[in-house]
């Protein structure tokens, strides 16, 4: 058959002369490439002790916001778990209990929220899905790890800490348009 | 039989007959919402207004204009008449007016209320609304009661429609709720504390147009856009017994009535039926319930869902 694309090289079975025979010139231009890469500028790096710089908006594990007085803000709406089209993000919802008002900013929560992070393409669409504000990708990696099981991330894991000291910023994702949108009081859909 | 022309559309229908349902015989997207009107209730409509249309020819005898424009649910239709509703723009433009109005004192906490993703106002407002409210005041607001073991009352989320009088009063010998003081502290209750528990009282559920009349079996439990609507009946001495169950994988999340396109149930069911049985073995499975495939309810399923005696 004849080739498609006309780039696939044609193999000859011929006969190497005494000049191929020897190999040398063959080692010493192979050599004289890897010596040349030595004094280049090397575009690997050491990856645990140095990281590369990534973007205001690079799209890593997620994390699930609280709000300003250290309740959680996602109501398990479900909307990002529709809008996954990885379908990795479980939840169940439950209502909240008198006396736990500092926990949860509304009467409804999520009691499990799951994100198989092996199924997650990074997509980000959760979080444009999101109406409260709640879950936002960030910068931080997900680890390796040896067991398909402690992939998945409940929220245990995805949760930002109530100290705020240790809160995650994540004001860089947002655009000028949806921070000049939040301050507008009467399109504010969040109390 | 009368003669009647809605969007350019004629067609005959009985002496009698409202504009809506007129409307609704001939089908698509001439047909006006309605909030407060319920086709299997009597004496509904006319006061959410979200139908309104403008009759531009009033009968082939007195082709003058209705003066103002008119609630399609509650106007019937003359011979000769023409109606106008999405070709014209001052109906539109009503309506836009009417869901902001609705809106006012609505929470907007769709992410909680269970009623999301099959909400008349919902889809109205996406249909009809702006985006923003200039509603800058503060909304009524009222703590969330237990109406009876099994309903739930968000007054917050109410919008007068009087569905839930009329099924009390239709359905049950007895009505034990009804719409308390005036204008815009009026509010759904019960006389002091009262509980709502006829047989039919489940109903309400169905007939409410927002999520002010809840599940409490299936408060919170999902969001029904999760959920396998699915059509199953059992035998029952009370009703129908002709049901949508909602699943998720084998287990029967809530039971409502079969709703059809305008949102309207076809039959009436019991509170057993609704509300009790919610083991697969006591329903017979007829297959899957067909869902608009607009409706958010249809989104995620492409898996085919066979019968149980199907191979």
């Amino acid at each position: 058959m004849e080739s498609l694309s006309n780039r696939s090289k044609v193999v000859s079975n011929r006969k190497m002369n005494l000049w191929e025979k020897i190999y040398l010139p063959a080692v010493i231009i192979g050599l004289s490439v890897t010596i040349k890469h030595l004094f280049k500028k090397k575009v690997t790096i050491r990856f645990p002790e140095e990281t590369r710089k990534f973007s205001d908006i690079y799209r890593g594990k997620h994390v699930l916001k609280r709000d300003d007085e250290g309740r959680e803000r996602c109501t398990a709406c479900g909307l990002c778990a529709i809008a996954c089209p990885a379908e990795a993000i479980i939840m169940v919802a439950a209502e909240r209990k008198p006396g736990e008002e500092n926990l949860y900013r509304e009467e409804k929560y999520a009691a499990i929220y799951e994100i198989d992070m092996i199924r997650c393409i990074f997509c980000g669409l959760c979080e444009e899905a999101c109406p409260k504000e709640a879950i936002f990708l960030t910068k931080e990696l997900v680890p390796s790890e040896y067991e398909r099981e402690r992939f998945k991330y409940g929220k245990d894991i995805l949760l930002e800490p109530v100290d705020p000291g240790k809160r995650i910023d994540i004001s860089k994702r947002q655009t000028k348009e949806v921070l000049e949108f939040k301050k507008d009081k009467s399109k504010r859909h969040n109390k | 039989m009368v003669k009647v022309t809605i969007d350019n559309i004629s067609i005959e229908v009985e002496d009698g007959t409202m504009i809506l349902e007129a409307a609704r015989k001939i089908g698509g997207k001439i047909v006006p919402p309605a909030m407060c009107y319920y086709s299997k209730l009597k004496k509904t409509g006319g006061k959410c207004r979200t139908c309104l249309v403008k009759v531009a020819e009033s009968s082939s005898r007195d082709p003058r204009p209705m003066p103002k424009l008119v609630a399609s649910c509650s106007t019937p239709v003359q011979d000769g008449m023409v109606v106008q509703n999405i070709t014209s723009k001052e109906v539109l433009d009503a309506r836009k007016a009417i869901v902001e109005f609705l809106l006012i004192n609505h929470p907007l906490d769709c992410p909680v209320c269970d009623q999301a993703g099959e909400c008349d106002l919902q889809d109205l407002s996406f249909l009809h609304g702006v985006m923003a409210t200039r509603y800058e005041e503060g909304r009524r607001e009222y703590p969330a009661i237990d109406i009876g073991s099994y309903i739930k009352l968000h007054m917050n989320r109410c919008i007068h429609c009087y569905r839930c009088v009329f099924v009390a009063d239709q359905l049950t010998d007895q009505r034990v709720h009804g719409m308390f003081y005036r204008s815009d502290s009026m509010e759904i209750s019960t006389y002091i504390q009262n509980v709502v528990d006829n047989d039919f009282s489940g109903n309400v559920i169905d007939a409410c147009p927002v999520g002010a009349l809840t599940d409490r079996t299936f408060r919170f439990k999902s969001r029904v856009w999760f959920l396998k609507p699915i059509d199953a009946h059992r035998e029952c001495n009370k009703c129908c017994g002709k049901v949508t169950a909602w699943m998720f994988g084998n287990e029967i999340y809530r039971i409502t009535g079969r709703k059809d396109q305008w949102g309207e149930v076809e039959e009436f069911i019991c509170n057993e039926c609704r509300f009790e049985r919610k083991e697969i073995k006591d329903w017979f499975i007829e297959g899957p319930r067909k869902i608009k495939r607009q409706s958010v309810i249809s989104a995620n399923k492409y898996e085919k869902l066979l019968k149980p005696n199907q191979k």
